[in-house]
C-alpha cells in the first residue's frame, strides 16, 4: 500500500432517479475503502443537492429503451412499455414508484439519506457556479454538506491528482 | 490457503490477509490485527462494533456492510469512520475476522 491517498471526484450531471445512484454507490465504496471523494453537481445534477427537488426525482418511460415490463414482473424480458403509454399522466410517477419500491425491496437509501451518508463519511459536495447562475439558486437552496458553490476552474484545481468520473 | 502466526495463534487467511475461519478468530487476533490497520487501541466502542460485526455473521455467514453496522450496532456513519478511519469497510471486517462485506451500501 503506498503512502498516498486514492482520490475520486464524481461530476454528477443528472437529475433522473436511475442516474442519481451511480455516483452515490461508487462514492460510498469508496468512502468505505478508504478513498478521498468529491462530488461535483452541474446541471439537472444540482437537483441531487436542491433541498426542494432531491426527494421527487423521477425516471420517465418514455424513450427508456431499457425500461421494460419485467420489471412489473412479466415474464418476456423484452416486451417493451409502448412510447405513447409513457406520454399518458401519471406514467412518470408509476415508473419511479416502481424503481423506487424496487431500491427498498433490496434496502437502498434514498437519495437525501445516501448523500447525508456520504457527507458524514467524509465526501465533499460541490455545486457548479455556472449552472447555479443559470438556474437562480444560491447556496441556501442546497441540502447540508454542500461546502460551496465553485467554478469549473476550481474544481480542476481542487481534484488535481483525482480520477475523475462523468455521470 | 496460507497461515500466518497472529497473537500465538496459526489462522489460515486469503491473499488479501483476511480470516478464512471466523472460528480461529479471538480477542487478542482482534487487537493485533488492529494494530496493523493503524488502530493503536480498541476502545469499548470499537468492541460495540466488532460484536456486532461477529453476531450477524454468525448468523448470516456474511461480514455485514457498513450501512447493516450503521442500522444495527448503535454508532452512526460519522463514529464508524472516526472509529475506523481510511476504510472502515475493509479494516472492521478484517479486524473481525471475517471476510470482505458482499454488498454495495
Amino acid at each position: 500500500m503506498t503512502d498516498e491517498t486514492r482520490k475520486v471526484a464524481f461530476i454528477c450531471s443528472k437529475g433522473n432517479l436511475d442516474m442519481a445512484y451511480p455516483a452515490l454507490v461508487m462514492g460510498w465504496a469508496a468512502l468505505g475503502n478508504g478513498i478521498d471523494v468529491t462530488l461535483f453537481f452541474t446541471f439537472w445534477g444540482l437537483d441531487l443537492i436542491n433541498k426542494e427537488r432531491v426527494d421527487h426525482l423521477e425516471i420517465a418511460p418514455v424513450a427508456n429503451t431499457s425500461m421494460k415490463m419485467s420489471m412489473m414482473g412479466v415474464k418476456n424480458p423484452n416486451l417493451g412499455i409502448p412510447n405513447i403509454m409513457g406520454v399518458i399522466p401519471g406514467m412518470t410517477a408509476f415508473a419511479t414508484k416502481l424503481m423506487k419500491d424496487k431500491m427498498d425491496a433490496i434496502e437502498v437509501p434514498c437519495v437525501r439519506e445516501y448523500l447525508q451518508m456520504l457527507v458524514d463519511a467524509g465526501a465533499k459536495l460541490y455545486a457548479c457556479k455556472m449552472s447555479v447562475d443559470m438556474m437562480g439558486l444560491k447556496k441556501e437552496d442546497f441540502v447540508d454538506g454542500v461546502l460551496d458553490i465553485v467554478t469549473a476552474a476550481d474544481f480542476m484545481d481542487m481534484t488535481e491528482g483525482s480520477q475523475i468520473i462523468f455521470i | 490457503m496460507a497461515t500466518r502466526d497472529i497473537a500465538g495463534t496459526t489462522v489460515q487467511v486469503n491473499e488479501e490477509g483476511f480470516m478464512t475461519n471466523p472460528g480461529e478468530w479471538n480477542k487478542d487476533i482482534a487487537v493485533e490485527l488492529a494494530k496493523e490497520e493503524g488502530i493503536v487501541e480498541l476502545s469499548p466502542a470499537h468492541w460495540q462494533v466488532i460484536d456486532f460485526c461477529r453476531q450477524t455473521a454468525a448468523s448470516s455467514g456474511k461480514a455485514p456492510t457498513l450501512r447493516t453496522i450503521t442500522n444495527g450496532a448503535g454508532v452512526s456513519t460519522k463514529e464508524l469512520f472516526s472509529l475506523f478511519p481510511k476504510g472502515p469497510a475493509k479494516k472492521v471486517a478484517k479486524i473481525s475476522g471475517l471476510g470482505k462485506p458482499e454488498g454495495c451500501v
